[in-house]
């Protein structure tokens, strides 16, 4: 196979460790007993509860309303009687009004509301699906995808790419998605670009991935508005902008979006979950989740009900062969630790992984040497270091100066720094104090 | 369960640490050392295990003294002391390259906050207190005497340098086979080219240093001093081999803290040293103007990092 030609500047080459579950077919994890299901699990307004303790639910029945544009409703994944409704822990950090839900087992559905012609659907009819199948950006940002799909007049849209770059380490799920079911990923996208009315479909998968490439490839032939695009292996390959770029040599502008450049950006999954609203008229209420590590007994891709617990999760895959060191929602490169295994899989979480001590290092950080690493690395071509004094004295002014906002978080500055430091972290940081002082100031 | 470590993304790093690179410029360092003391004896040995000595001891000791954590395990003063020892010459009197380690750490580094903080290289800085403090003992060249290398090196003439020489001084200029490889008076360091190339394509290789400090400094150099030399070509080839070009453009010039870190940044780093070097050899006082030159691009570093930031992903050019 060809070298991918299609890259962006930048980027670091972390260790793939993909080979724990790569070739591991996807199976449907066992489905708990009792699930959680967070009424926010996606950027914007969180849900208000259509249920309450007592009723009984079905798998698919809409149980979330959601307040707001930016948001999406949450549905049930199990059938059965609503427990409570109470805060409980998030994958996303701290605590979030969950609706849990006792499994009768039975996994009685929502007779599904399948269009007769989906060709004769119009774009608004087919969005209106997918808004109301729950559907968010499955990548792990949670992005509601309505949102996305709804440009304003003024943005005119020419392009739809899908990311089946799949750049974290460790991560399969989208891989053996586009192994096993690319045609849900064509018919998606076909969907998408109905949606917008694009006639130029780019579907972006890594070169370290050829059987994914070879899948996609044969599902999409004969698709004269298709392209699958080999990309160079490199991280942070799926970042949006960096993504773009390489496909398109189109830029997103600095504190721009996609839009602006006429482009819109899905996951693989999100597309494949589109299908599956439309096609089969099946909301959005499971995910592929890889469960990887070196402390869980069994790495599986495992077809997981949304609100099932990380702990059932890693039950079903044998348990733990180790204590673990650290428990990470997503991939290592941008996923977020965890401080127990009870709190539930949402529509974001990419992939669970139990890491031993050893595989979790953690560097004491050291005086910064200069070497610059990091400026060489920086897929934006910020310069991390000053960036983070600036972040560490405080200083908000400069921070901006040197475009902090800029900053995409994928962590390839930390991942390099030989002096161990908190690069990325401090950015973060820093970036949250200076949204907090412009919301001060736009409402003062 | 024990408890879950959370911590902030990346949850994986890279391999490289600080300890590591610096092992690296050690080892990069270390043919050319070999090669001195082949040459020199056991002088230039023991003036390299002064420098390190001395350099490392007073790290350690200032760390005590403000109660630092002690970090001379990140090998930074072993190569300083080796860089500082490299930048004598042979014939130095031993307490020479102790007082200069002592002052390259103590002053150059410590008091300007340690490690990465220093804003001139710590051993041409030192390097340039000794040379003002001792001149005499400081420019004492000695040329080896290969054929009586048994009897160590009370036989070594004294001698100018080949730079020297090229500059109008007595003395008769060697070989060009001889300035290559090393046969030739001149710094612990800087004698043989052919060394420090060898270790300057082991820290190419292992990314500790980019090209372009060295590229554009050697090249730089190379092509004023050909064109304003007066002797064409044979000029231009002799000042990249006969003194501490090499030595400088690969090992000092690129010293992390103390030079620019975006690329465009580096080029200018390396050209403003090959025109100060040129400068300075043809037209200066002294027939060696590396060390001044790295010295005075040091200081202009940060300037320099300042005008040469990168332009952001994405970035538009703002209409007022």
């Amino acid at each position: 196979m060809a070298k991918g030609l299609f890259t962006f500047s930048g980027g670091v080459h972390p260790p793939h460790r993909k080979h724990y579950t790569e070739d591991i077919k996807v199976e449907p994890c066992r489905v708990p007993d009792i699930v959680v299901i967070p009424m926010q699990q996606h950027i914007g307004a969180p849900c208000e509860p259509l249920v309450k303790p007592g009723d009984s639910v079905k798998v698919g029945q809409k149980i979330g309303e959601p307040k707001g544009f930016v948001s999406a409703p949450v549905h049930s994944s199990v059938s059965g009687v609503v427990k409570s409704i109470e805060m409980y822990n998030s994958p996303g950090g701290g605590k979030v009004l969950s609706v849990i839900i006792q499994n009768d087992g039975s996994d009685t559905r929502v007779e599904p509301d399948i269009p007769l012609n989906i060709d004769l659907l119009s774009p608004a009819q087919l969005k209106k699906i997918v808004l109301e199948a729950g559907i968010v950006g499955m990548g792990g940002a949670a992005f509601p995808t309505h949102v996305k799909l709804s440009p304003p007049a003024d943005k005119k849209i020419d392009t739809v790419i899908l990311n089946g770059a799949e750049c974290e380490p460790y991560l399969t799920s989208d891989y053996r998605l586009m192994v096993e079911s690319p045609e849900q990923i064509i018919s998606g996208l076909k969907i998408i670009m109905k949606i917008l009315g694009v006639s130029s479909g780019i579907i972006g998968i890594e070169d370290n991935k050829p059987k994914a490439l070879q899948s996609v490839k044969a599902a999409a032939a004969g698709e004269q508005n298709i392209k699958v695009v080999s990309l160079r292996t490199k991280y942070p390959q799926g970042a949006e902008k960096q993504l773009i770029y390489a496909l398109t040599k189109r830029m997103v502008p600095s504190g721009g979006l996609p839009m602006d450049i006429g482009v819109v950006v899905n996951n693989v999954g999100t597309a494949a979950a589109i299908h599956k609203a439309v096609d089969l008229g099946e909301p959005l209420y499971q995910r592929i989740v890889t469960v990887s590590g070196s402390a869980v007994k069994e790495p599986k891709n495992l077809l997981v009900r949304i609100g099932t617990t990380f702990r059932d999760v890693i039950d079903f895959c044998g348990g733990l062969v180790e204590e673990p060191a650290k428990v990470i929602s997503g991939g290592p490169m941008m996923g977020i630790a965890q401080h127990t295994l009870d709190v539930p899989v949402v529509k974001g979480t990419s992939g669970i992984l139990v890491l031993t001590k050893k595989e979790a290092e953690l560097p004491e950080p050291s005086a910064c040497i200069r070497c610059g690493r990091c400026v060489e690395v920086c897929p934006i071509n910020l310069m991390p270091l000053q960036l983070s004094n600036a972040a560490l004295k405080g200083i908000l002014e400069e921070a901006e100066a040197l475009h902090a906002m800029d900053c995409i978080e994928c962590g390839s500055c930390s991942f390099i720094c030989p002096a161990k430091r908190p690069l990325v972290h401090s950015i973060k940081m820093v970036k949250k104090e200076i949204t907090a002082r412009r919301k001060r100031s736009a409402s003062s | 369960m024990s408890m879950l470590t959370v911590t902030s993304a990346p949850h994986i790093r890279s391999k490289d640490s600080v300890s590591r690179i610096m092992l690296d410029v050690v080892l990069a360092l270390l043919p050319a050392g070999i090669f001195s003391v082949y040459l020199y004896g056991t002088r230039a040995l023991l003036t390299i295990i002064l420098g390190v000595a001395s350099a490392v001891l007073t790290e350690a000791l200032i760390q005590k003294l403000t109660k630092k954590p002690v970090t001379i395990y990140d090998l930074s003063a072993v190569v300083t002391g080796l860089l500082l020892a490299y930048n004598l010459p042979p014939s130095a009197p031993w307490w020479l390259p102790v007082i200069g380690s002592a002052i390259a750490i103590a002053l150059v580094k410590h008091v300007f906050g340690g490690l990465g903080n220093n804003f001139m290289n710590p051993a041409l800085a030192a390097r340039a207190i000794l040379l003002a403090a001792w001149p005499v003992q400081m420019t004492s060249w000695i040329i080896p005497n290969t054929e009586s290398i048994s009897s160590a090196t009370a036989d070594a003439v004294s001698s100018a340098t080949p730079l020297a020489i090229l500059k109008g001084a007595e003395g008769v200029l060697p070989s060009l086979k001889d300035a290559i490889i090393g046969n030739i008076g001149g710094t612990i360091g800087e004698v043989s080219a052919v060394a420090l190339l060898l270790g300057a394509a082991y820290l190419l290789y292992r990314k500790v240093i980019t090209w372009h400090i060295p590229a554009a400094y050697i090249t730089t150099t190379f092509v004023l001093v050909t064109l304003l030399g007066g002797r064409g070509l044979e000029t231009g080839i002799y000042h990249i081999f006969a003194g501490g070009l090499i030595l400088g453009a690969f090992y000092m010039a690129t010293d992390y803290s103390s030079s620019p870190i975006t690329v465009k940044g580096k080029l200018i780093m390396g050209i403003g040293c090959g025109i100060l070097t040129a400068v300075i050899r043809l037209y200066g006082g002294y027939p060696e103007g590396v060390s001044y030159s790295i010295l005075l691009m040091n200081v202009a570093a940060p300037l320099i990092d300042k005008y040469t930031m990168p332009r952001v992903f994405g970035e538009v050019k703002q209409h007022a």
